[in-house]
């Protein structure tokens, strides 16, 4: 999103580094030229105060060094894993360093990672004054100057297209049904993608403006011609079902249908056949599902999808799961029967189903118990002294 | 996907029709919501009831169809030998139906067509906990009574066997142990439901209880056993000798006011070759129990004139899995080959006949509340969470 064509931001950046280089001597000379509008870059940290940072940790030779050494660095790794340098993209490298350095930690941010160093280095703003301590941008003493000069961005463009429907007007064309931006399907930019954006922190009250804002200029008909701004503060969403693979359906010899699908919660591993034509029998482990399960809680997990997609005595059920407790074991095989159910079911369905929330794993675990602490949450007896 | 919890609602209605006599009300747990509509009356024959009361004219074309039990034989002959739970339902629907199932008619064809010259054919009902064991025995019992057999019934053998709250060692006999409450108050059940033999029969032998207490022989049975129901420390050797008594003369005179076919009855009979769970003051297992003792005495088929019915039972048992449900299993090495060879009857979970029947009859009397259940949905969920078993069918329901 940022790396491609952001006008909007100004981030100047000086040609001249901030530590004196041999380049110092030409600074008196010279006029200040006028500022460089530079691609910014993306930062790969979430919720990192961008503009507490401060200006410049890293000079821009700094940075340019580190994207030559990377790109050497990439050649090497292609060499090493024996795969052509030229063609050698960024899942390759992942798929190399995971290979290479192989790391046993949970959280994935802790492992080594090879990646362009705009996306390690985090955005900076560059010096936004000259050599005489003057800012270079007129909104600079407001102390958000981005955020500022993009409100003023946008209302100029509302004014233009004013100007044009007054235009449109005297020439007797105006019309109220002009070409809408289509808006299904995205969403506006979180506070948090705007602050990145701007590499300045907004507050919440700044960014309920700057979206009143926009609506505004939405709201105005012949909105259509600053559509490429707009769509630049939109964000796509995914449709989510489309993720879910669906198991294959495949044939008995005898031409009975039957699906295959896993489960798992919490330690727990299920892993069901559900057969087509059947008549309700559930097996699990050889025992039937009333042996096995004597709670009606758990019966009651095993029902929820068959009910919810209304097909309850068409199946027969027949699975194994090992691990945990009742109710994970019950859990397990409510996944694995969603799953396998998604193949004998429409598109629709599909999307109600999981709406229903039965194709989510439960990502709940047992916490780990702390040093220091009698159990995971657990303290000991707090003493007063 | 969860069920309501409804309480069931309680609404007496002021036309309460009796299409038979007050059974035992004794009021304590629940009030009756069963009414009698006018439209009960005017089809009797709804698809899962029958009017054929006897037992004796049940047959296949019966199977799946509930009949109505006589309250006064409800009373005469299961003080306690029906299951807790459908006596609650007897007195909430102020009736007593039990359906007909396969197992129970093949029990009763069988004691239809058996010789009793012969020593006493054993039959055991084994299956699944929750199938209807202890239902199909009540009805096979309930036949042999209708048919004016004298009736030894055992509702649970595990209650001898654990969670007794005196256990004294016996008069008669050093090693031995007693339990006076149990069998006492096995006598007075024995009691009700035999009256009419009490005065005929008579004792073969002279019993000597204690030093001033005694027992002529020729006295009639009725006096045997009040004096065990009076005497506490002797009343397990009562029902020793009372068993021995009837063992005596069951097929003894086949012809005459004498004759009469016994029915003995036990429910759990796997607790009889298990292990107690009962200790000594010293907290040592005790070797042997006096009714136990008797009990097995009984099982064994050295007499004539009679039928050995048993069911077997998990749910009550000490020490055995769960999911042990084969006479093998639950019976043991030793209860085996003393039971053996006996008929074993299998009983498995309804049908879609018999179950349809069982949904059909507790709509009818209005135990299904939730508006749900009535529908084909509900049926199905209720088809799935039971997986057609009676006892979990019933629980299931008893909230909706």
């Amino acid at each position: 999103m940022a790396a491609s064509g952001c006008r909007g931001v100004r981030s100047i950046l000086w040609k001249y580094g901030s530590c004196g280089k041999n380049f110092c001597v030409s600074r008196s000379k010279t006029v200040p030229q006028l500022p460089v509008r530079q691609i910014c870059v993306s930062s790969s940290l979430w919720k990192k105060n961008l503009a507490a940072a401060g200006p410049q940790k890293f000079t821009q030779e700094f940075i340019d060094k580190q994207v030559e050494e990377f790109e050497v660095g990439k050649r090497h790794l292609a060499n090493m894993m024996g795969e052509d340098p030229e063609t050698f993209t960024q899942e390759d490298i992942d798929r190399s360093i995971a290979y290479l350095f192989p790391s046993g930690l949970f959280e994935k941010r802790a492992r080594p990672v090879m990646k362009h160093p705009d996306e390690i280095f985090p955005k900076q703003t560059a010096i936004q004054w000259d050599a005489e301590g003057r800012p270079f941008h007129f909104l600079f003493y407001t102390g958000r100057q981005s955020y500022y000069s993009l409100l003023h961005d946008v209302y100029e463009k509302i004014l233009a297209i004013e100007r044009h429907q007054d235009k449109m007007r005297n020439k007797g064309l105006f019309t109220s049904e002009t070409k809408q931006i289509l808006l299904t399907g995205s969403r506006w930019l979180l506070k948090e993608e705007i602050e990145e954006y701007l590499v300045e922190n907004i507050s919440d009250h700044d960014y309920v403006r700057l979206i009143q804002l926009m609506e505004k200029l939405l709201s105005m008909p012949y909105c259509s011609l600053e559509e490429e701004f707009i769509l630049k503060f939109r964000k796509q969403l995914e449709a989510q079902s489309s993720k879910h693979e669906i198991p294959a359906l495949q044939y008995d010899p005898q031409g009975v249908a039957f699906s295959v699908a896993d489960g798992r919660r919490k330690t727990a591993k299920a892993s069901i056949t559900l057969r087509d034509s059947g008549s309700g029998n559930i097996t699990i482990n050889g025992r039937n599902y009333l042996h096995c399960f004597p709670l009606l809680q758990d019966r009651e997990q095993l029902m929820f999808p068959l009910h919810f997609v209304g097909m309850l005595g068409r199946f027969d059920i027949e699975g194994s799961v090992e691990g945990s407790g009742h109710s994970a074991q019950a859990g397990a095989l409510r996944l694995a029967i969603s799953r396998a159910l998604l193949s004998f079911v429409s598109e629709g369905e599909v999307e109600r189903i999981r709406q229903a929330g039965l194709l989510t794993a439960d990502p709940r675990i047992r916490e780990r118990k702390k040093p220091g602490q009698e159990g995971a949450r657990k303290k000991f007896t707090w003493k007063k002294r | 996907m969860n069920l309501h919890k409804l309480t069931s609602r309680l609404c007496p209605k002021a036309t309460q029709k009796f299409r038979h006599l007050h059974i035992q009300s004794s009021g304590q747990q629940l009030e009756a919501v069963a009414v009698e509509t006018a439209s009960a009356e005017a089809n009797p024959l709804s698809v899962f009831r029958t009017s054929e009361r006897d037992p004796t004219y049940h047959s296949e074309g019966h199977s799946g169809q509930y009949y109505t039990l006589p309250p006064t034989h409800i009373q005469k002959l299961f003080p306690y030998g029906l299951p807790p739970r459908f006596q609650l339902q007897i007195k909430t629907f102020n009736e007593g139906c039990v359906m007909v199932r396969p197992p129970a008619l093949e029990l009763i064809s069988y004691l239809k067509r058996a010789d009793y010259s012969k020593p006493p054919l054993r039959y055991v009902l084994y299956g699944d906990i929750g199938t209807g064991k202890t239902m199909s025995l009540c009805h096979a019992l309930h036949y042999c009574y209708s048919q004016g057999w004298l009736i030894v019934h055992v509702p649970d053998a595990h209650l001898w066997v654990k969670n007794c709250k005196e256990l004294l060692p016996s008069s008669s006999r050093p090693s031995r142990f007693d339990q006076p409450i149990q069998a006492s108050q096995w006598l007075k059940n024995f009691k009700i439901t035999n009256e009419r033999f009490l005065s005929k029969l008579k004792t073969t032998q002279r019993y000597v209880w204690t030093k001033r207490e005694s027992t002529e022989k020729g006295q009639p049975l009725g006096e045997l056993i009040d004096q065990g129901v009076n005497r506490m420390k002797s009343s397990s050797d009562v029902v020793g000798a009372v068993l021995r008594e009837l063992r005596l003369q069951a097929g003894g005179a086949t012809e005459g006011e004498g004759a009469f076919k016994l029915a003995v009855a036990v429910d759990g009979v796997n607790a009889l070759w298990g292990k107690t769970s009962l200790k000594k003051e010293d907290r040592t297992m005790p070797e042997e129990l006096t009714l136990i003792h008797n009990l097995r005495k009984m099982m064994k088929n050295n007499w004539s004139g009679g039928a050995i019915l048993t069911a077997l039972s998990q749910t009550g048992s000490v020490f055995k899995p769960r999911s042990a449900y084969l006479p093998s299993e639950l019976l043991g090495e030793e209860g085996f080959d003393n039971m053996e060879p006996f008929v074993p009857v299998s009983v498995s979970n309804y049908n879609e006949k018999e179950f349809e029947s069982c949904y059909l009859y507790y709509l009818d009397r209005n135990w299904l509340q939730h508006p749900h259940s009535r529908s084909e949905e509900g049926k199905k969920e209720l088809i799935f969470l039971s997986n057609k078993n009676p006892s979990i069918l019933e629980r299931l329901c008893a909230f909706l």
